[in-house]
């Protein structure tokens, strides 16, 4: 057993671990964190991704004792009270969430993503996620939520940030009207 | 009346249907405020790790687990004689015909193994850990038996057998035929009088549902009660199955599926752990709990589809049809679960899609093989039969040298023509196939991308570009319980419902069918707040737990809105009924004087004597002042049993680059309209759209679950089995035209199904489009670049991904999951 010590979603924690503990087995077995999730066992799924000193990872590949002295996000310490993180929004305003098994994960993943490229195409998107497997959305609305979501980070809730008329896919996924049904075609 | 013509007779306010609402469900999803089965917790909880059959088929020689008894932390140890007498077998609901063989399931393997990853013994222990350690500590002896894996070779005499004490490998040979059921003409006749007939073999390859949760059970014992948590799609079936399978009596046993992360038809099923988990906890008197690892669940949980299908089609020169013929061989691995034989069953009505066949007939072998079973997959013998009828009618229309569209349009049934009964005596209830394509056409920009065709085929461009259509329809809706019991399937396809109205007016929808992501909390928020006229924030939408929801037949085959929802709009209906009685006894007047409207009851002709449903709630849990002769409560319970399946439809159309120097293919643009009735929530309805169309999508470009020679499944994890990323899938063009479905209140007909069972033949046939010219028929799915390119430059369909009799991967030495390999490795021995 070795002690680490760990700051986890603004609480630290001392602890003993085995050396083989990986980071999302401490998290979801002795601390309790089980908004993070385990959906495979190779880092293919990336279902784990917290944030470790602010830069994603995925849980199942980074060791507990690599985290001793670190400071971990988790989805479950993403909203400040209850004011939901502009991404945890967009994932529920643009529906990019069905199942939700993925979602901890794809949400911190997306975070880290627009840290790096705040506004990011939808093709950038695509390659930025794709160590998160969706087995539900064919991950469309998940690419709306991440870029509006980065919309809204830049500084504009239009959708733009800078003035400029809004990409198509940032548009609500379909127009919220009773209507909505009898609309021939939504993009 | 039903309640969609109260609605659109009331002038109401704003109506929840057709609204576009946010789902109730993501708070807790977005924020990992989650109930995974495997989050919980118990006092005293011990944990399962499952020892695993290294080896496709065997006979167990020697079991010494004396040394994982003795590991540490571990509690107990138990192999398939430790249960052979109280174990039973695995329900199969589904026996197709009367002869079918069912050689039994046992949970945990006893004296053989009959694929890779059985079961053969449990370590129980104080952590999972610990338990998994001492895994490694049992030591099992196994005398190999011969591996059978292809079904063409299993069903020829003096095959090797799975089951040595069955005569053959052949479960069962289910026919239908519309001559015979007099929906049709003689196959025979319509065969040998046509003046064209093309014949092809298409291959379902075997597919995994790949759902994101692994599989987890935790089964608490009180006294003799036993209250199990699975993450299944269907904790109702799960509870009767299971006491039938255990003996423990039905009603001290109580299923919940808590959140539940996908399923996919993967947790449609009793599956062999959920029964383990329940005899380990009844043996121990503790809870225990069993997740799986995703290998585990990827090697042993159900697959889906693997069939060989032979079609036949006949035609006269001007592109009428005359006939169809299909012989499938369905693959349904060593056992038999819940709906095994069902699922290519369930299929052979689908065959004849939205054409008009005078002739059908269709057969199909059920067929042993040292595989994991295979049972439902998201579609579930539609995706199959829809495949063969859309690739077949573009191969027809090859032959006739037509256009692949004029040819469907020639045969498809007129908008005007509905209700139409098909040649396989299904009828049809609504739509229109032109409009649904001429949308799709639009919407794809089908001409300019046509003109590039061209221009690349002309330019001998390296990248050819090819436009693919599917226009499918399915049986939605499961299902009409007499057709059910007709077709010999051992339940009903009810759902049942209950409201309660609460004493502040809240309401309490209990619903039997069980969401696993569906949003079944948002809509059928929206379909009470619209039958009461209460708001849609002031409905609990409750579910998944039998003690809470006790009647229910679960979430599958695209039948919670339309047969769950029904239920509700039901149950609504009785809560007015119970409660106008109320209200005209508050109100002194008659209740036919009385108006419901926007929640309120009203008196005609008296403005501003009104009551709400709400107040009435109050007033009735008061009970102070109530009519004589009737019960103080206005709670209802309704079950809703369709007379007929719904039938959604849609044109799919897919734009495909393929680059012939590489094979690489590339879905340049995926445009559909799809027909399912009344949408009661556009957002939900689109993402079912897209999470379809991503995994019909991946049938025919990703995915595959392939076994070696020896029986190893090589694809065991995700980096081998290709669930697609983000990067590998487009972006989708969706659209709707709606005729509503006049089978249900609601004009649903069900939406889950639709993507993944019309974008398959799409893809393929696009990719065929772009190369015909270079001589490629067919290339079998997923369609690998490697594939491609080979049946660009070396004919044929693109062969095995391995050389047959090979280790897959072109004979790389591949490891069994214990690392044994075994003497049929080409390196043989242990490493």
């Amino acid at each position: 057993m070795t002690p680490i010590t760990v700051r986890v979603d603004d609480a630290s924690y001392t602890d003993d671990v085995e050396p083989r503990t990986l980071l999302v087995h401490y998290l979801r077995e002795q601390l309790g964190k089980v908004g993070t999730v385990v959906g495979c066992d190779t880092s293919n799924c990336g279902a784990c991704t917290v944030h470790l000193d602010g830069e994603a990872v995925k849980s199942c590949t980074v060791l507990a004792i690599q985290a001793d002295g670190c400071e971990v996000t988790t989805i479950e310490g993403l909203a400040r009270g209850a004011e939901l993180h502009p991404v945890q929004k967009a994932f529920h305003e643009m529906h990019g969430l069905q199942c939700g098994y993925c979602t901890p994960g794809m949400i911190m993943a997306s975070i880290d993503l627009l840290k790096d490229n705040p506004d990011p195409s939808d093709d950038e998107v695509r390659e930025g996620i794709e160590g998160n497997l969706c087995r539900c959305t064919g991950y469309q609305n998940i690419v709306r939520a991440v870029r509006s979501a980065a919309a809204e980070m830049r500084g504009g809730s239009d959708g733009t940030g800078d003035g400029s008329v809004p990409p198509a896919s940032v548009s609500p996924a379909v127009v919220d009207t009773a209507a909505a049904p009898h609309v021939a075609a939504q993009s | 009346m039903t309640a969609v013509e109260d609605r659109t007779g009331t002038p109401a306010p704003e109506k929840e249907i057709g609204k576009a609402r946010r789902r109730k469900e993501d708070a807790r999803l977005i924020t990992g405020r989650t109930t995974w089965t495997d989050n919980t917790v118990l006092p005293g909880m011990l944990h399962l790790a499952v020892v695993r059959s290294p080896v496709a088929h065997a006979r167990i020689t020697n079991v010494d687990v004396s040394a994982a008894r003795e590991a540490p932390g571990v509690v107990a140890v138990y192999t398939g004689q430790d249960f052979a007498e109280e174990q039973g077998s695995l329900p199969c609901a589904w026996p197709v015909t009367p002869d079918m063989v069912n050689p039994g399931h046992p949970s945990i393997a006893v004296d053989q193994v009959n694929h890779v990853g059985e079961a053969v013994a449990i370590i129980v222990a104080r952590s999972k850990t610990a338990a998994q350690d001492a895994v490694e500590l049992t030591d099992i002896d196994y005398e190999l038996l011969p591996v059978v894996l292809d079904m063409e070779q299993a069903v020829q005499d003096g095959a090797d057998l799975v089951h040595d004490q069955l005569e053959s490998n052949t479960s069962y040979h289910f026919v239908f035929d519309a001559g015979e059921m007099g929906t049709g003409g003689d196959t025979e006749q319509a065969f040998s009088g046509a003046d064209v007939v093309v014949s092809r073999r298409f291959v379902q390859q075997r597919l995994i549902p790949a759902f994101m949760e692994p599989r987890s059970v935790v089964v608490q014992p009180q006294g003799d009660n036993y209250t199990m948590w699975s993450s299944t799609q269907v904790p109702h079936i799960l509870r009767v199955m299971a006491a039938m399978v255990t003996g423990i009596p039905e009603h001290k046993l109580r299923v919940i599926a808590p959140d539940v992360g996908g399923g996919f038809g993967g947790k449609l099923q009793v599956n062999p752990e959920e029964i383990l988990c329940l005899l380990i906890a009844r043996r121990l008197g503790k809870p225990v709990k069993w997740t799986e690892t995703r290998s585990e669940s990827l090697m042993t949980a159900h697959h889906g589809r693997d069939q060989v299908q032979f079609v036949d089609i006949a035609a006269d020169r001007e592109g009428h049809v005359k006939g169809l013929r299909v012989r499938l061989l369905a693959d349904m691995g060593a056992y038999l679960r819940l709906i095994t034989p069902g699922v290519p069953a369930l299929g052979a009505f689908m065959y004849p899609g939205i054409y008009k066949f005078p002739a059908y007939r269709f057969e199909c072998d059920g067929v042993f093989t040292n595989k994991v079973p295979t049972d439902a997959y998201r579609g579930a013998g539609r995706p199959e039969a829809t495949f063969a009828i859309e690739r077949i009618m573009d191969e027809l229309a090859v032959e006739l040298g037509m256009d692949p569209m004029e040819l469907r349009r020639k045969n498809w049934i007129d908008a005007a023509e509905f209700p139409f009964t098909t040649v396989a005596g299904l009828a049809y209830d609504s739509g229109d196939y032109e409009t649904a394509t001429q949308q799709a056409l639009e919407l794809l920009g089908y001409d300019e991308l046509r003109a590039e065709q061209q221009q690349r085929r002309e330019s001998n461009d390296p990248v050819q570009l090819g436009i693919g259509i599917s226009t499918f329809t399915e049986m939605c809706g499961l299902a009409p319980s007499r057709v059910l019991g007709s077709l010999s399937f051992g339940a009903g396809g009810w759902e049942s419902a209950s409201i309660r109205m609460l004493p502040t007016g809240k309401v309490e929808v209990v619903t039997g069918s069980t969401p696993h992501g569906q949003g079944h909390e948002t809509a059928w928020s929206q379909l009470v707040a619209d039958s009461l006229g209460v708001p849609f924030e002031d409905v609990e939408v409750l579910h998944g737990d039998t003690a809470i929801s006790p009647r229910g037949l679960d979430t599958y085959g695209s039948r919670s809105l339309v047969v769950g929802g029904s239920a509700v709009v039901k149950a609504a209906d009785k809560v007015i009924a119970k409660a106008r009685k109320i209200a005209a006894h508050l109100l002194e007047a008659s209740e036919d004087d009385l108006d419901f409207s926007g929640g309120t009851f009203s008196v005609r002709g008296t403005p501003g004597a009104g009551i709400s449903i709400q107040e009435i709630a109050l007033a009735i849990f008061a009970a102070h002042d109530y009519p004589e002769g009737i019960e103080p409560s206005i709670d209802a319970e309704a079950t809703f049993d369709p007379e007929n399946f719904s039938f959604p439809h849609g044109t799919h159309l897919c734009a495909m680059e393929v680059d012939t120097d590489t094979g690489f293919v590339k879905i340049r643009k995926y445009a559909c309209v799809d027909d399912i009735g009344t949408i009661v929530n556009p957002l939900i309805v689109e993402g079912q759209i897209h999470g379809g169309l991503a995994q019909g999508i991946a049938q025919a470009l990703y995915e595959e679950a392939i076994y070696d020679a020896d029986g190893n499944l090589t694809t065991g994890t995700f980096v081998d089995y290709l669930v697609p990323s983000a990067a590998d899938l487009p972006h989708f063009d969706t659209g709707n035209t709606v005729h509503t479905a006049p089978g249900n209140p609601i004009g649903a007909k069900g939406v889950g199904e639709a993507g993944c069972i019309a974008s398959t033949p799409a893809v393929v046939n696009a990719a065929l489009d772009a190369v015909r010219h270079l001589g490629v028929s067919d290339i079998r799915m997923p369609l690998t670049p490697e594939r491609v390119w080979r049946a660009i430059h070396q004919g044929g369909d693109g062969g095995d991904r391995a050389a047959a009799g090979s280790n897959a991967y072109g004979g790389a030495q591949t490891e069994t999951t214990a690392g044994v390999s075994t003497d049929a490795s080409s390196l043989g021995g242990d490493r």
